[in-house]
């Protein structure tokens, strides 16, 4: 299947009938038909008659009662670790899992081996991604060259190759002056320049977050300061520049406040949050020890993730400020691994979790527990992480490319990492029951994925 | 004892350390024969696996082995498969199939006996991770003040330097706490890890519940900072001094071994400041001169090589209870 090539006319068309669509960029929350032709959203309605569109010669329909219809959602931060680390996973195998958790579109990070600081690399990435055929793949380039922090890649050439932003993520650009050069750069392409907040001097050795469970189980503290240090300094980049800064994966409450008090001065700032960071604490590093209700044994490195799991006041700011939009969106930062990269002593482990597949149950966990509504979950998903870099996608407007999500809010199931299509199995989610469950993905017409 | 490992102390009850000491007891006296080797651990294979160098607690746990007729094996980091690059899984896979009975484990990594103990059905003692815990220690030192001072009931005790980097200072937290003392913990702040008042009470609370368990005084099982060693001090039945890193210094956490010792060097005129008949001590090995001056460290109050010597009686007794012994006078 050759993905997003609109000309690509001889595909059957696809009628998803009687689903409940959410289109929040078009304000559309109603029982409706999808019709999809030719790789794009051709209609959306119940026809003139209000009894349902009506399937052209040689459609394929879905019965979509009883579930929910998004735009295909959107994932601005993905590790993919091919080139490089096809052990962890690979591009079919991570976008095997994007479209098994809903997602039609990833942005990949360049934390790959070689990096994505070239055309040539980037270029590799989305061949591949093409010949595996199975969800949009958006490439995100490097800020410097080999990530070392030091000079700056060729930007404007990662753009013209089709890097829709670029990021160091894994490591801190922690240097000022090549961060503010950066982001002047950047203005010469309009690119999002991506940050992973974290002044190493700070989180030095951490492995999980500062303070009283860190002090109970010994193990070195990541504090919180050491993202907002770094985030209070980039917003002040942000607003000397006037370029675009995405803050990626927000920990704290602090972080919440900063971007909120930039946002007011109007600095071009952009930031999503894990699923991990909404609705999990530093807690479950304790394990069972901690509560008697958790599932996994103290120092599971499972928990274990950049940046670290923080505390229940930090998850409450963080959802509000996603609500509020302060957070633009959510973001997987997927992170698949190894089990032996996992089975080790928690400081020596690897950091991360694999989250394509969980993400939207976890979001919908929010949803039921009544501190979000179902619409915003799915923006936070769709269309505002689509705005965020500019991508194509994240509507069902007549004309958009024809991802769509088809899910079951209610359905509920339990996480069992042996069944995952990503080759990372490393999520503390191993057990538990999630409920919402994807049942189609489509990406350009086509279904990619069918439980 | 119906636990299979013994990882740390923050899940002893009061009853069960009690049990610990009373059958320490009975291997004190068992150390004072002339021929100081019983057989309740014969046919038994216990391996030492220390990843890193120690020389005290290896000894004395190989000694506490040998006495209750145990076949003792060490491993050391070099020289073994970990020096091929095993991970600590297959490591502990192998000592499984190797069958061992019991495995005593020293390791830099908080929380690697925790994996080990998950993966093994051997008994499992922690003999130090990183610097999460050292419960041996602790209760040793519990069993020395028990020894001299009797209850530890509304006791003060005073645990000087770098409790950040200290899983002594972390373990006897909990024994001393759980034994009804209050614990004050005296360094620079860079030297103290943030929120460790609050992971004491929160700990205490999640582990016990918010009724406190049976002897402890509430109001004594916490947890206090201070920074003045000084008024630390005073009143204090017990002042523990903790070994400080040289390389710490590199860090930035203090910007001298003469300011350190100038501020945190246990002095005579510190240690008259305590209670009279206070008893100091040091986990060891000592920096003499730095933390502890050595007027004090070989001074009257001094039970630093007492510690040493129970630390055998009281691994005899954790090893013979963890192999299935009963309490009190049973050897």
């Amino acid at each position: 299947m050759v993905i997003g090539s609109a000309s690509s006319g001889h595909r059957a068309p696809l009628l998803i009938r009687g689903g409940r669509v959410i289109d929040p960029a078009n304000g559309l929350d109603a029982v409706a038909d999808v019709l999809l032709r030719d790789g794009l959203v051709g209609e959306v309605g119940r026809g003139p008659d209000g009894r349902g569109l009506t399937a052209p010669q040689g459609a394929r329909t879905i019965d979509a009662a009883g579930l929910v219809v998004t735009p295909g959602l959107v994932d601005l931060h993905t590790h993919l670790r091919e080139p490089g680390f096809e052990d962890k996973e690979t591009i079919r195998s991570g976008t095997l899992a994007a479209v098994a958790g809903g997602f039609t579109s990833v942005c990949c990070m360049p934390n790959t081996e070689p990096t994505l600081d070239t055309a040539a690399a980037i270029q590799f990435v989305q061949r591949t991604a093409r010949a595996a055929g199975v969800a949009r793949v958006y490439p995100i380039g490097a800020i410097t060259r080999g990530r070392k922090g030091r000079e700056l890649a060729e930007l404007a050439e990662l753009a013209e190759a089709g890097a829709v932003a670029f990021s160091d993520d894994g490591d801190c650009v922690m240097d000022g002056a090549v961060m503010r050069h950066a982001l002047e750069y950047s203005l010469i392409v309009r690119r999002a320049v991506v940050q992973h907040a974290e002044d190493t001097s700070l989180s030095a050795g951490g492995v999980m977050n500062e303070g009283p469970v860190a002090a109970r189980l010994g193990l070195p503290g990541w504090p919180r300061q050491a993202e907002e240090v770094i985030v209070a300094r980039d917003l002040q980049l942000a607003e000397l520049t006037g370029a675009h800064l995405h803050v990626a994966h927000a920990s704290t409450a602090g972080t919440v406040d900063l971007l909120r008090q930039a946002r007011g001065r109007g600095v071009y700032v952009t930031a999503e949050v894990t699923p991990h960071h909404l609705t999990l604490t530093e807690d479950l590093v304790a394990g069972h020890w901690w509560s008697a209700t958790a599932s996994l044994p103290p120092y599971d490195a499972r928990t274990k993730v950049n940046p670290p799991l923080r505390t229940g006041d930090d998850t409450a700011a963080l959802v509000a400020g996603l609500k509020e939009g302060v957070l633009d969106c959510v973001a997987t930062d997927h992170a698949p691994h190894t089990a032996t990269d996992k089975r080790c002593e928690y400081a020596v482990a690897a950091f991360g979790i694999a989250n394509l597949e969980t993400t939207l149950g976890s979001v919908l966990s929010l949803v039921h527990e009544g501190k979000l509504d179902l619409v915003e979950a799915v923006a936070t998903m769709t269309c505002r992480p689509a705005a965020v870099f500019n991508l194509p996608g994240g509507t069902l407007s007549p004309g958009a490319p024809a991802d769509v999500t088809l899910f079951d809010p209610e359905r509920e199931w339990n996480v069992d990492p042996h069944h995952f299509h990503s080759k990372g199995k490393n999520t503390p989610l191993a057990g538990h029951f999630l409920r919402g469950q994807v049942l189609f993905t489509v990406t350009g017409g086509e279904v990619a994925f069918e439980r | 004892m119906r636990r299979k490992d013994v990882l740390d102390l923050d899940d002893f009850s009061a009853e069960e350390l009690h049990e610990v000491m009373e059958t320490a007891e009975a291997m004190r006296e068992v150390l004072s024969r002339p021929i100081k080797r019983v057989p309740p651990l014969r046919g038994k294979t216990i391996v030492n696996c220390f990843y890193e160098a120690s020389t005290r607690t290896r000894v004395s746990f190989e000694l506490a082995g040998k006495n209750l007729s145990a076949d003792v094996v060490n491993v050391g980091a070099s020289g073994s498969s970990v020096e091929k690059g095993e991970s600590l899984v297959d490591t502990t896979r192998t000592l499984q199939a190797l069958g061992a009975d019991m495995v005593v484990m020293r390791h830099p990594h908080a929380g690697a006996p925790y994996l080990v103990a998950r993966e093994l059905s051997a008994a499992v003692i922690n003999a130090g991770d990183g610097w999460h815990a050292h419960p041996t220690q602790a209760l040793l030192d519990l069993f020395t003040v028990r020894d001299r001072l009797g209850s530890l009931e509304g006791r003060k005790v005073v645990i000087i330097g770098d409790v950040l980097h200290s899983r002594v200072a972390r373990s006897n937290i909990w024994a001393f706490t759980t034994m009804g003392a209050q614990v004050v913990l005296c360094g620079p702040p860079t030297l103290i890890p943030a929120g460790i008042e609050t992971a004491v009470a929160e700990g205490r609370r999640r582990r016990w519940g918010d009724g406190i368990q049976s002897g402890v005084q509430k109001e004594h099982a916490a947890v206090k900072v201070q920074y003045d060693l000084d008024k630390a001090c005073q009143d204090a039945d017990v002042l523990m001094a903790l070994r400080i890193q040289k390389e710490r210094q590199a860090g930035a956490l203090f910007p001298s071994l003469r300011e350190y010792s100038r501020l945190y060097g246990l002095t005579q005129e510190r240690v008259a400041r305590a209670k009279f008949g206070a008893l100091v001590m040091h986990p060891g090995p000592m920096n003499e001169g730095i933390e502890i001056m050595p007027e004090v460290a070989y001074g009257a109050q001094s039970v630093i090589e007492e510690q040493v010597t129970n630390g055998v009686a009281v691994r005899m007794a954790l090893l013979y209870l963890l192999a299935g012994g009963h309490g009190g006078r049973a050897v």
